[in-house]
Parts: C-alpha cells; sequence; structure tokens
C-alpha cells in the first residue's frame, strides 16, 4: 500500500519533472571506470568542503556583523557566547585550507592521468575557472575576521592591481571603496563573499559536472572506457545496465555504474578525510599558524604593520612568482601568468596519450618536478623574503613555467609506451 | 606493483617537500622563550591567575570579549563568591571584563594605549607572556626605569616589581662553535621583591594559564569533544570499509 503511493507519487513526479530520469542520467546509470584510484576521491571531497563552508557559512552570517567597528568583536562573540559557535567558525576556517588542499589533489590528478587533454578540455576549463572563483571567495573571506594581517594581507593583495597602467590607482579605489582598506571595504567584500562568489562557484560546480558527464570520467589507464557502437563482443560489455544517453551511443566497457558502487567508496572516502578534518580541526585549528595567522588575533590596525606579512598558504606559490619579479607590473604580470599558464594547459599538451604511465620517462620526471616547484614556492611564499630564499623562488618558478614550455616541446613526438585496448583487472 | 610504486614516489615526494618547506618556515622566533608549562585543567592556578589580573593587569589591560559570569562559571566559582571577590569594578555579572581607563589619555601616558589581552596568548603564545612576565630589568633610560629583554622598548612599567623585585642586565660577548662573536645577555637574580624567585614564577605560571583561558575558553571543550569525533570517525570508517568491499564484490 505505502509502496504503491510512493512508487505512483513518483509517477506524478516524474510526468512532470523528470527526476528519476536525472538521478539515473546522473548516478545510478552513470558509467564510471572501474578502476579509479587514491587521487578520485578528491572530486566528491570537495563538493563536501565546499556543502560544509556555505552551510556552516550561513550560520556564521547570523551572529557576524560586517563593520570595520563590529566585525572583530563579532566573531570573538561567535567564539564565547553563541552556543557551539567556536565549532562553526573552526569548521569553516579549516574547511577554507582544506578546500584548498583537496583542490590542489584533484588538479594533480588531472595533471597525472591527462584529464585536461581532448574531449576533457571544457571540463578542465570550467575547473579552473572554479579555482579562480574559490581563490577571489577566499581572499575575501579572509578579510572578514578584520584581523591585522586580513587588513594587511589584503592591502597587498589589493595594491598589486596599481601596477597597472594608466587605470593602476583608479582601479584600487574602485576595489576598496576608500582610499584605505577602510569599512567600506569589509563591508563589499562580505556581499561578494557570502552571496556573488558562491552563486557563481555553485553554477560553476554545475557546469563542471554536467560537463563531466558529457565527455565521461577519464581514468588512471586514461583508456576510453566508451568503444563504437558494435565493436565490442556482447559477452565483452559491462554487465551493468547503464543510462540509454551513453549505452545507446556507445559500448560500455570495464564500468559500473557510479550509485552504488562509487557512492560507497566515497563515503569511505569521507570518512577518512573527515577523520584527518577533525583531528586538525579540534586539535590544531590554528593550524600551526597558517591557517589562522598570529596576527590575526588583534583587531585591524591601518598604523601598525604585522612584522612579516604573509598571504594564508594556499596562495604561497602564487605569491612567490610575484615576488621574486622584481617589477611590480612584471611580477603581477607574471603571477596571472602562472595561471593563465593553467588554463591553457589543455592546448600546452599536444600529445595523445592521456596517463603518466603510459607516458616518457621524461613527462614523469617533468611532473615530478613541477608538484616539488609548486609545494616549495608555496612554502617560500609564507617565509620572509630573505636572498636564498629569492634565489629558490626564482628556480622554482622556472620549474613552474618550465613544465609548460617543455611540455609543449616534448609532447609533441613523445616517446610513449602503447596503450592498452581495456582496463586490465 | 609498477603503478604502485609510482604513486607511492608521489605522494612521499610531495608530502616530503611540504613538510620540509614549511617546518623550515616554523622554525623559532629569535627570542628563546622559557616553557611556560602551564596547565589549563587546573582550576586553583587558573583562578590565583584571574585573582593576580584583576589584582595586577585589569587597571590597564581590558579582557574586553570576555565575560565575568562566563569566567566564574568555566574557572569554578560560584557566582555569590565571583560577585563579591572577583568583581573589583562592580559591573553586572553578565558584562565584559572592562576597566575606566580612557584610551586617548592612556596613549599619552604610556607612548601608546595598553592593550586589550583577551587574546593576547593566541597573538604571542603563552610562552611569550610566562618569559616576558620574567625578563624585566632596570634601564634608566626608559620613562618607566625599566626595559624588557623580550619586548625591548616596552611602555609598560613592571608593575610586578613589588612582588619580583628587579633584576640587572649584563651584556657580554662569548664566542660560539663556528669562532663568531656574539653578545649574551644574561640576566641576575631580581632583588627587593616579596616573593622568591620559585614563587614568583608560579604567579606569573598562574597569570599566563588564565590568560591561555581567557584566549580561548572552549579549549578544554574543544579537545575533549574531539576525542570522541575522532574515535566515531575511526569506527564509521572501518565501517564503509566493509561496505564498500561488500559492494565492490561484484565488480572483482
Amino acid at each position: 500500500m505505502l509502496m504503491k503511493l510512493a512508487t505512483d507519487f513518483m509517477g506524478w513526479i516524474d510526468k512532470r519533472l523528470p527526476v528519476t530520469d536525472a538521478w539515473n542520467k546522473h548516478l545510478a546509470q552513470y558509467p564510471a571506470p572501474k578502476n579509479f584510484n587514491f587521487w578520485y576521491f578528491f572530486g566528491s571531497l570537495a563538493m563536501l568542503v565546499l556543502v560544509n563552508q556555505i552551510l556552516t557559512g550561513i550560520w556564521l552570517t547570523m551572529n557576524y556583523e560586517p563593520s570595520g567597528e563590529g566585525a572583530f568583536a563579532s566573531i570573538e562573540y561567535i567564539m564565547r557566547d553563541v552556543d557551539f559557535g567556536w565549532l562553526l567558525r573552526y569548521m569553516h576556517s579549516t574547511g577554507a585550507s582544506a578546500f584548498f588542499v583537496v583542490v590542489y589533489m584533484h588538479m594533480m590528478r588531472g595533471l597525472m592521468y591527462g584529464s585536461y587533454q581532448k574531449p576533457r578540455e571544457l571540463l578542465w576549463i570550467f575547473g579552473m575557472l572554479i579555482f579562480l572563483v574559490l581563490m577571489a571567495e577566499a581572499f575575501m573571506g579572509y578579510l572578514l575576521p578584520w584581523g591585522n594581517m586580513s587588513y594587511w594581507g589584503a592591502q597587498v593583495i589589493i595594491s598589486l592591481f596599481g601596477a597597472v597602467p594608466i587605470i593602476g590607482d583608479d582601479l584600487t579605489l574602485w576595489i576598496r571603496g576608500d582610499y584605505v582598506i577602510s569599512g567600506a571595504t569589509l563591508n563589499r567584500f562580505f556581499a561578494l563573499h557570502v552571496i556573488a562568489m558562491p552563486l557563481v562557484l555553485v553554477i560553476l560546480v554545475f557546469l563542471h559536472i554536467l560537463a563531466l558527464h558529457e565527455v565521461g570520467s577519464n581514468n588512471p589507464e586514461g583508456v576510453d572506457i566508451k568503444k563504437p557502437k558494435g565493436s565490442v563482443k556482447p559477452e565483452e560489455l559491462s554487465k551493468f545496465t547503464f543510462h540509454k544517453q551513453y549505452s545507446e551511443k556507445y559500448d560500455i566497457v570495464d564500468a559500473v555504474p557510479f550509485h552504488p558502487y562509487y557512492s560507497v567508496k566515497d563515503i569511505m572516502g569521507v570518512a577518512g578525510f573527515l577523520f584527518l578534518f577533525c583531528w586538525v580541526m579540534f586539535f590544531a585549528p590554528e593550524g600551526g599558524g597558517y591557517f589562522m595567522e598570529a596576527p590575526n588575533f588583534t583587531p585591524a590596525n591601518g598604523l601598525k604593520t604585522p612584522e612579516h606579512i604573509a598571504p594564508v598558504w594556499y596562495f604561497g606559490p602564487f605569491y612567490t612568482i610575484l615576488r621574486v619579479v622584481p617589477d611590480k607590473l612584471l611580477g603581477a604580470v607574471a603571477m596571472f601568468g602562472a595561471i593563465v599558464m593553467l588554463f591553457a594547459l589543455p592546448w600546452f599538451d599536444r600529445g595523445t596519450v592521456k596517463s603518466v604511465r603510459y607516458r616518457s620517462k621524461l613527462h614523469l620526471v617533468n611532473l615530478i618536478q613541477f608538484a616539488i616547484c609548486f609545494v616549495v614556492l608555496g612554502a617560500l611564499g609564507t617565509m620572509p623574503a630573505t636572498p636564498v630564499a629569492n634565489l629558490i623562488g626564482v628556480i622554482a618558478s622556472f620549474g613552474y613555467f618550465g613544465f609548460f614550455i617543455a611540455l609543449w616541446f616534448y609532447s609533441k613526438n613523445e616517446n610513449t609506451k602503447p596503450v592498452p585496448e581495456r582496463i586490465a583487472d | 606493483m609498477k603503478k604502485l610504486i609510482i604513486a607511492a614516489t608521489f605522494g612521499i615526494l610531495f608530502s616530503v617537500t611540504a613538510l620540509v618547506s614549511f617546518s623550515a618556515v616554523a622554525a623559532g622566533p629569535s627570542i628563546e622563550l622559557d616553557k611556560a608549562n602551564n596547565d589549563l585543567s587546573d582550576k586553583e592556578s587558573l583562578k590565583k591567575g584571574f585573582k593576580t589580573y584583576l589584582n595586577y593587569c585589569l587597571g590597564c589591560h581590558q579582557l574586553q570579549y570576555q565575560r565575568y559570569n562566563r569566567t566564574f562559571v568555566d574557572l569554578g566559582i560560584e557566582e555569590a563568591d565571583g560577585v563579591a571577590n572577583f568583581m573589583p569594578t562592580g559591573d553586572k555579572v553578565g558584562g565584559h571584563i572592562l576597566n575606566t581607563m580612557p584610551e586617548k589619555e592612556a596613549a599619552k601616558w604610556f607612548g601608546s594605549a595598553p592593550p586589550d589581552l583577551t587574546l593576547e596568548a593566541r597573538l604571542r603564545s603563552p610562552d611569550w607572556i610566562y618569559t616576558y612576565l620574567r625578563s624585566f630589568h632596570i634601564d634608566e633610560s626608559r620613562p618607566f626605569g625599566v626595559n624588557n629583554t623580550v619586548f625591548k622598548d616596552v611602555g609598560m612599567p613592571h608593575v610586578l616589581q613589588n612582588l619580583q623585585g628587579v633584576s640587572t642586565l649584563t651584556v657580554s660577548k662569548k664566542l660560539d662553535s663556528h669562532g663568531e662573536e656574539h653578545e649574551v645577555s644574561t640576566l641576575s637574580p631580581a632583588m627587593g621583591g616579596s616573593l622568591t624567585a620559585e614563587e614568583y614564577d608560579v604567579v606569573v605560571r598562574d597569570l599566563t594559564n588564565f590568560l591561555e583561558y581567557v584566549g580561548e575558553p572552549n579549549k578544554l571543550e574543544r579537545k575533549a569533544l574531539g576525542y570522541w569525533v575522532l574515535a566515531f570517525l575511526f569506527f564509521f570508517f572501518i565501517l564503509t570499509y566493509f561496505l564498500k568491499k561488500e559492494y565492490w564484490k561484484d565488480v572483482h
């Protein structure tokens, strides 16, 4: 009786909105390669962290006061007087850093297995846009506690726009809404942080997933699981049922439906991730001074510069690239260039073999040096600029840009290994 | 196997580089600090620290984000006792711990207004506070006749001088193992205070303890909750691992 009622109800809905069809198309009958490894957890984890940020953000907003006079005190109010306010705040602040950890791992996965290559260029571009918006979101969010590092960090980054020729000064004035960073800046950053950026972020994530499901997921082997229709013997076809959108056009092999196979696997990933996340959040929410910097425990003061202004760790790589270039304008160009390079990656790579497993030794070495340079640049970004740090920064910057340049040269005629037809068991 | 080795190499390289690079940054401050070794769960120590704070610090330094009654509850002070003995300014019991020092004048008197200390332990670290309060020495060139080795040319007088007395600073030059000359500052034992050096250290430790508490009143609760959450997640992980294994039987 109850079952019939439920079926009838879903039938009623489906006639008006294809809910069951969407469920099947994107989850229960979405063909996912069966060989996803550790690196494939980070997509779903990014989604988890996004949800965490939005939910905790909503509750933080209920008690936060976006004004130069009240912001700092309202954070302490949340920490002391709001029930479990401290937990909400630490979930949000630790979540910000976790977001970047997860996203950097997710991007590294893309690099390793060539997930940006044809036909996934647009998918990659959407991902990069998400990354860009995420950086803007994090940057604006960091101003909101109105601590002294919030203030001076924002001061340094906004002043970068002053390097733009001719319109530079007007541009910084337009961004700040004042001649210095002030309550006016805080207010607009609050508006952008809590509504504009999250909205764009959610839309981009939606597009990212739609684009993914259009072209299908890559995998550690870089082997396509969609074969031309009729090219696979019936007994070799995947034994699972996939949505007709996929199975009508292709013969699908070596795949499993996303739900329940990857939903249960991702839940395991979530449990593992949350263990580490909660470890940090409950026992070291300041992240050793990297997630919450010490000068931020004193209110913003335009007359008192912190001894050493450091951006939050996740901006480190790009901040170092900016800093090692002696000229301010060229430095800013190099910094934005570093992100442009990532955007253009699908066109720097002229190879057809996707996974690092079947590419040349040279590519493996190039990839490793890139990862190392990225981490070194990140660490340097949080350190004071000394001549030695500067020298290492220059070398690592060359390594960063060199990765793309070298890739463009060797990928055309790369000495790759034969790629198997199918994903081995 | 080969894939596994490559994946592992990546993972290890990544984390080792990250660890080495970032811990290189964390290489401590230039001043060597003494360990406070305070214990947040020691309520007697917190109470004594609170008392010292009210008697010696509150006149200049507010705790504007912390409330009296919250402090009473956390430190195990009965409200009646608290109102009678721990509220020198006669505010409301639910009010913040404030003083009446006018900020503008204070800036004139001391060079800059004495800062609020609610978050001082998070800004500087408990070890810093503990060392700072034990590092005053005579310096006739300063307005209050004292200077501090942890915070050079600080505008604050040695408020605890009648307890500790005061030290003198001797700077000598020493050669290190590389044959380079370094200045070594040594503070003489403090003279003229009402407490012995050991007694004074205890007073400062209690005060440091209180300031660490005030910096984050939920710290103990946070950690206590953390153990439960981690224990839950540990079992949840095992459960999800077997759930995943069960489902994936069909695939392999």
